[in-house]
């Protein structure tokens, strides 16, 4: 901002040559580079995006709306809002630890931490689903001694939830990690030594701190927790009205030619994330005196 | 950057108010749905795991069924169904996929599961009538319409130019099927030359461009997204396609020579002993064979075992094919053909290389 100002006219100082910009582009270059993004965007998102919708009401809303009708479909809105129910709270625990710990405390084997945590983005999430069919199918380690206990992990509810926690792991450590390390321990040592015991600093300094990176991190730890297809679709086993999440029942209209109910429940996914949009943009209205102390996102 | 947390007292508390309300909110909602997921169950549940292209006939057998035995029984039951490549599928039953009956695209797929698990007795496809295939199906080409590229036998399928599109033969079952009738015409065409029919194969093979993992996908790859000139499909599967996609797109090629493929049902004892529903099981296996059950296979494209349980006007759109049986010498039954085509190092590991 402040650069786009100071160069075009600099009258005080009478020059026989031009001085040359601090950043090269021309005004013609730069319309042109930001002209290139906004194409980009509405070829990459937005045109896909518009296309889920037109897909989804081509028959009109009557047609939208009959897809909800469906009780597999129903099933399949409840298990996914069940699973990112126990997901996303225990990766939100499980995140701000691991942050806190990484952050806060040297400790061996710190780094192997940070590398583990990470471990979910780098394994494709056919492997990760894979993986807990070797744990706990009928022939894996664990899975005859809890079938023998009459738990049911894979091709259940268990199975998912497992899957979906492990492939959204990342996502709210990954958002807090630097916040943490850029803000340092100092605001905590001043608690600390005005007295404030363990529990206080955290919610009265590290918490309010962190907050607004912690709510992105939810927000991504959720978006994925509902969209995720691969790790899900190897333990589902596709029941259905039983374990078919919101993408799994999208594939399977797809591939029963509905295409009309496909997208007008994929639409609805698309329609989350805008929520979560709007969601967020609304707290940072409603909380802004907050948002403006913490100085943050 | 961040300094003025400590000082203001209000705030905070007042925010933290806030937000303990709505994490009450939250929780009741969270709670309401678990509630729901838990509570929401039938009397008794039946888990009927299936190949790819059984969803629409199933899906009516599964209501009829369902219809049936409440008026005779008055017992509520629900039928739950999933579906994919069968030999995906077979996996999953194996991995602990907890499946009253099974409904397969060929006894292989089931074999499999009585070898690896204790859950389905060895002799299996004795248990019940035809070999345990209460419908048979067979092969036959969809192509685009008007045949353009002059599609009619399976020799055909290796002219230059031609695309084919079938599954993969170790995923799916009906790709089996296909590739097994591939051969079977081979064998015949070319008097038992084992080298030409080999050579054939693997050349149908690199007309392949893409080998999806189930008879559905590759359905919606031929259909859908237009690629290749012929689709090998079961008979149900190309009449679906023909009917849903209007017949101004597709036209049905019905070769002079094909398999008699028979995809059989088994109860798997191992699950249903575990979950005290053998009763309803059982009775739901023998549905499929009863004049409701045979009627509705052959409404949805399956060749009913009992066409004498079978309205005349349902059996005369059967088109007229000269068809193998998986029990012929060429063959040798499932064991055999099984290990000698579709194992590791079997021939289609020996032949299939990718499309050119």
């Amino acid at each position: 901002m402040a650069t786009g100002e100071t160069f075009p006219l600099d009258p005080p100082r009478p020059r026989a040559l031009p001085v040359p910009p601090p950043i090269g582009e021309t005004a013609m270059a730069r319309r042109l580079l930001v002209a290139a993004a906004v194409l980009f965007l509405a070829l990459i998102l937005a045109l896909p995006l518009a296309g889920v919708f037109t897909e989804g009401l081509r028959k009109g809303w009557g047609a939208w709306l009959a897809a909800f009708a469906d009780p597999d479909a129903r099933a399949a809105i409840r298990l996914t809002l069940l699973v990112a129910a126990i997901s996303v709270p225990a990766n939100l625990v499980f995140g701000v630890a691991a942050a806190w710990a990484i952050t806060r405390f040297s400790f061996p084997g710190r780094n192997l931490l940070v590398t583990l945590i990470d471990l979910p983005f780098s394994v494709s999430p056919v492997v990760s689903g894979l993986v807990f069919v070797l744990l706990f199918g009928a022939n894996g380690l664990v899975g005859p001694f809890l079938k023998a206990q009459g738990i049911q992990v894979i091709f259940a509810v268990p199975g998912l939830v497992l899957a979906t926690i492990f492939v959204t792991f990342p996502f709210v450590a990954r958002e807090l990690i630097p916040i943490m390390q850029a803000q340092g321990a100092a605001d905590e040592e001043a608690a600390l030594t005005l007295g404030a015991s363990g529990w206080t600093i955290f919610t009265r300094v590290t918490l309010p701190n962190i907050k607004w990176g912690l709510l992105y991190g939810v927000l991504l730890c959720n978006a994925r927790a509902m969209g995720e297809f691969g790790a899900v679709s190897v333990v589902s086993g596709h029941i259905r009205g039983l374990t078919n999440t919101v993408p799994l029942q999208v594939e399977i209209l797809y591939n029963e030619y509905d295409f009309v109910g496909a997208f007008a429940i994929a639409s609805a996914l698309a329609v989350l994330a805008l929520v979560t949009l709007v969601l967020k943009t609304f707290l940072e209205w409603r909380y802004g005196d907050e948002l403006a102390r913490s100085a943050r996102h | 950057m961040t300094t003025a947390s400590i000082p203001s007292r209000t705030a905070p508390t007042g925010f933290a108010l806030r937000r303990l309300r709505d994490l009450a909110i939250v929780a009741t909602a969270f709670g309401v749905v678990l509630g729901t997921t838990i509570f929401a169950r039938a009397d008794t549940t039946l888990l009927n795991v299936s190949y790819d292209p059984t969803r629409e006939f199933y899906k009516e057998v599964n209501q009829a069924f369902a219809a049936e035995w409440k008026a005779k029984t008055g017992e509520t039951v629900t039928i739950r169904a999933s579906h994919g490549g069968s030999g995906k599928q077979a996996r999953s039953v194996i991995d602990g996929l907890d499946a009253d009956v099974v409904t397969l695209a060929l006894a292989a797929d089931i074999d499999a599961i009585a070898k690896t698990t204790s859950k389905i007795p060895a002799d299996w496809q004795k248990r019940l009538p035809h070999n345990s295939s209460p419908y048979t199906s067979t092969i036959l080409f969809l192509v685009k319409k008007g045949n353009p590229k002059g599609i009619t036998d399976w020799g055909d399928l290796v002219k230059p130019g031609v695309e084919v599109i079938t599954p993969n033969p170790k995923t799916s079952g009906g790709a089996r099927w296909n590739y097994l009738a591939a051969w079977a015409w081979a064998a015949k065409t070319y008097g038992g030359d084992d080298a030409k029919v080999r050579a054939y194969v693997t050349e149908l093979f690199r007309h392949v461009p893409v080998l999806d993992t189930g008879a559905r996908g590759s359905t919606t790859t031929f259909a859908q997204r237009g690629l290749g000139d012929v689709l090998l499909a079961w008979e149900n599967e190309a009449y679906l396609v023909f009917d849903e996609f209007g017949a101004g797109k597709f036209d049905i090629v019905v070769p002079p020579y094909s398999i008699l493929a028979e995809p059989p049902v088994a109860l798997v004892d191992g699950n249903v002993d575990a979950k005290g529903t053998r009763r309803q099981a059982e009775a739901f296996l023998a549905f499929l064979y009863s004049e409701t059950g045979q009627s509705l296979a052959a409404k949805h494209h399956y060749r009913p075992s009992r066409p004498e349980a079978v309205d005349k006007a349902l059996l005369d759109r059967f088109p007229k094919v000269e068809l193998i049986s998986i029990d012929d010498p060429l063959f040798g039954g499932w064991t055999k053909a099984q290990a000698f085509h579709f194992g590791d190092g079997g021939t289609f590991d020996q032949l299939y290389k990718p499309a050119r």
